[in-house]
């Protein structure tokens, strides 16, 4: 399973500056709502968002030391969620005490996110944009990129500017969709015909990542894996837990080396 | 700006301070919890009723930090005798007796007189730096990401969730326009204190009389709290009866084990009855305690029940919140509703069969019930499992009753 990167079915309006109307803050609050509905269209992405939640803040507490009991674990780390949607791990991490940076090239995405934020009040730097159009100067101790490299073009390209605005000492956290026969039989076949958890057409098969081709390209921005596992789904249960089973969805935490 | 919005828990008695003491503990300071009840007004608490803490409920409080203070009050179970009798018999059939101890050294369940587990759980709660309002919730206004809640006094508090905790006729249930459904019982509980002549060993014993239980349950020194089943008409003529002539009925079904007996208090009587709420989650609202479900006394549960949900709500808010989730939300109360619900279902279901089971005098189900009693008594294995649920210790035990902190 996987994240449309501006679910749900709402047309993107592109990166424009142009001024609100009220007819379209109406819009962006429905759209808000619906991302924010744990019981509603995204209530696949709410039954799997705290095993992402908790593998990240355990791989981040981890590398900086910090008690992951504590509510203000990530206190003082400077984060950035690309293809943030509206937030569904911004809010979470920022609350933990991050400073988090949240991109998305959806203008819509953005606005529902803002919208969410102020009514958690909660302080997060929202911005309409791609890791490709920021500031190169801008450093990180945590990159994330949760189910994106999937709908990207370049993912060698995409995740050489990833590592590049990974401080030294950094992590970054890449979830994605392995490629192969029962990837598209759970991911495609599944999760957007059977289940309808995703519209149809939400992913190409053929732009899943093997764990492989992930760490070569990790690899060759100077990222070594350091973690990985996979997610698995119990219908039973109705329940997503960690699993060495990297077949269909799976994450990855690389590390920067150590500037010597 | 605070990260996560407070909690505010209408009802102060058992289940809303010591969810307010878990937390406590597992939130840290950051997150303010509040207990609104103006009975927290009266302390020290004069409550005249004892309760079983079955051993699940002990670790539960001594995760908390309370037992210690209330262990030097509280009498062991070390035994516990089940007999099958009407009230004409000269002797009492012991069908099921229970070695009283799940764990070397740990006793299936310990009686304690409410005010001491009150006051120690408020004093705690304060130390803790639980804000402890004597005024009551007043009224409360749930939003998709907040709850304004107004209490007596005036004040409103911005809070993430609303916990009611007010008791079996919630106020804060009936606001939410969440139903119950159930039955009465034409039955009602006396309570009363009473003092004997012979120690009681720590024995517990449950007298299945035709009109209900008898349960005689040991307090420190030479004490006993009954719990007396009879039809509620019965048990509002034995109440009101002269200190002679209800000493009289008390000898009746006391026994003769103990000696002369005594009662130290006044005689009170509760109507019993079984209910479970249809939802335990609204928006920002979680029911616990008698605000959720009310059982018949028959096996001991209600507290016990309580207990759990405090448990299981206290486990899934933290979790959430050391995720950085916002745990008011519907998705977390979710997982409150189903871990607690289906339990409550069938303690409800268990303790009405048991209840029918044996508040009657038919001879054909007194034959049943004791040779079932008899095969549960020598056949060890089941008998364990039934004493382990019992003590709270059956099903998907959450971390603070296996005494896990949080």
């Amino acid at each position: 399973m996987s994240m449309q990167s501006d679910s749900p079915n709402v047309s993107s309006a592109n990166a424009s500056s142009a001024t609100v109307d009220p007819a379209e803050i109406a819009k962006f609050s429905k759209l808000s709502a619906q991302w924010w509905d744990p019981t509603g269209k995204m209530a696949p992405l709410h039954k799997i968002n705290p095993l992402r939640l908790s593998f990240i803040r355990d791989a981040a507490c981890r590398k900086f030391e910090r008690n992951a009991k504590s509510l203000n674990c990530l206190s003082g780390l400077r984060m950035i969620d690309i293809g943030c949607g509206a937030g569904l791990l911004c809010e979470p991490f920022t609350r933990l005490g991050a400073q988090v940076i949240g991109v998305d090239p959806s203008a819509t995405n953005i606005a529902a996110a803002k919208l969410h934020a102020e009514k958690s009040q909660l302080l997060i730097d929202y911005r309409c944009t791609t890791v490709e159009q920021m500031d190169p100067r801008e450093r990180f101790d945590i990159v994330l990129a949760m189910e994106v490299i999937e709908h990207v073009t370049d993912v060698g390209a995409f995740l050489a500017r990833c590592a590049a605005i990974t401080k030294p000492g950094g992590l970054m956290v890449v979830a994605t969709l392995n490629r192969n026969w029962k990837s598209f039989a759970l991911a495609i076949v599944g999760a957007e015909y059977v289940m309808r958890w995703l519209p149809r057409g939400t992913h190409q098969w053929d732009k899943f990542v093997t764990p492989d081709e992930l760490t070569k390209h990790l690899h060759n921005s100077k990222l070594a894996v350091t973690e990985q596992a996979g997610l698995v789904y119990n219908p039973l249960a109705d329940k997503w837990s960690l699993s060495a089973d990297m077949d269909v969805n799976y994450m990855v935490v690389a590390e920067t080396a150590v500037a010597s | 700006m605070t990260a996560q919005r407070g909690i505010v828990i209408g009802g102060g008695a058992f289940a809303g301070l010591a969810l307010a003491l878990a937390l406590r503990q597992g939130l840290g300071p950051d997150v303010p919890v509040i207990v609104a009840d103006p009975a927290l007004s009266l302390r020290p608490s004069r409550d005249p009723r004892a309760t079983a803490i079955v051993a699940a409920c002990r670790r539960l409080f001594d995760t908390l930090g309370v037992w210690q203070a209330v262990a030097p009050l509280a009498q062991p179970i070390l035994d516990m005798v089940v007999t099958d009798s009407a009230l004409e018999d000269a002797t009492r059939p012991v069908f099921l007796t229970f070695a009283g101890q799940i764990e070397p050294g740990e006793p299936f369940a310990h009686m304690v007189e409410n005010r001491h587990l009150i006051d120690a759980l408020a004093e705690r709660a304060e130390a803790a730096g639980v804000e402890l309002r004597a005024t009551a919730v007043v009224s409360y206004e749930s939003r998709l990401e907040a709850t304004s809640v107004t209490l007596g006094d005036g004040s409103v508090i911005d809070a993430a969730l609303l916990v009611a905790a007010d008791g079996a006729r919630s106020k804060l249930r009936e606001r939410a326009g969440i139903a119950t459904y159930g039955w009465d019982y034409d039955q009602a509980g006396i309570v009363v204190t009473v003092e004997h002549e012979r120690d009681h060993k720590g024995c517990a014993e449950e007298h299945f009389l035709p009109a209900g239980p008898f349960a005689i349950l040991p307090l420190t020194g030479k004490r006993s709290s009954l719990v007396w089943t009879e039809s509620r008409a019965e048990a509002a003529r034995i109440v009101a009866l002269s200190d002679a002539e209800f000493h009289r009925e008390l000898e009746q079904r006391f026994g003769l084990r103990l000696g002369e007996v005594k009662a130290l208090d006044k005689p009170k009587s509760f109507p019993l009855g079984y209910f479970v709420a249809q939802s335990f989650i609204g928006q920002r609202l979680a029911l616990i305690g008698d605000a959720a479900h009310v059982i018949h006394p028959i096996a001991g549960q209600g507290l016990n029940m309580g207990l759990k949900d405090v448990a299981a709500l206290a486990e899934v808010i933290v979790d959430a919140a050391r995720l950085g989730i916002d745990f008011g939300q519907a998705d977390v109360l979710e997982r409150y509703q189903v871990w607690r619900r289906f339990d409550t279902m069938a303690m409800g279901v268990a303790t009405n069969s048991l209840n029918l089971l044996f508040s009657n005098k038919s001879t054909l189900l007194r034959s049943v019930r004791d040779i079932g009693l008899g095969v549960v008594d020598r056949l060890p294995p089941l008998k364990e499992l039934f004493i382990r649920q019992a003590a709270g210790l059956g099903g998907e035990v959450p971390r603070l009753l296996k005494g896990e902190a949080l």
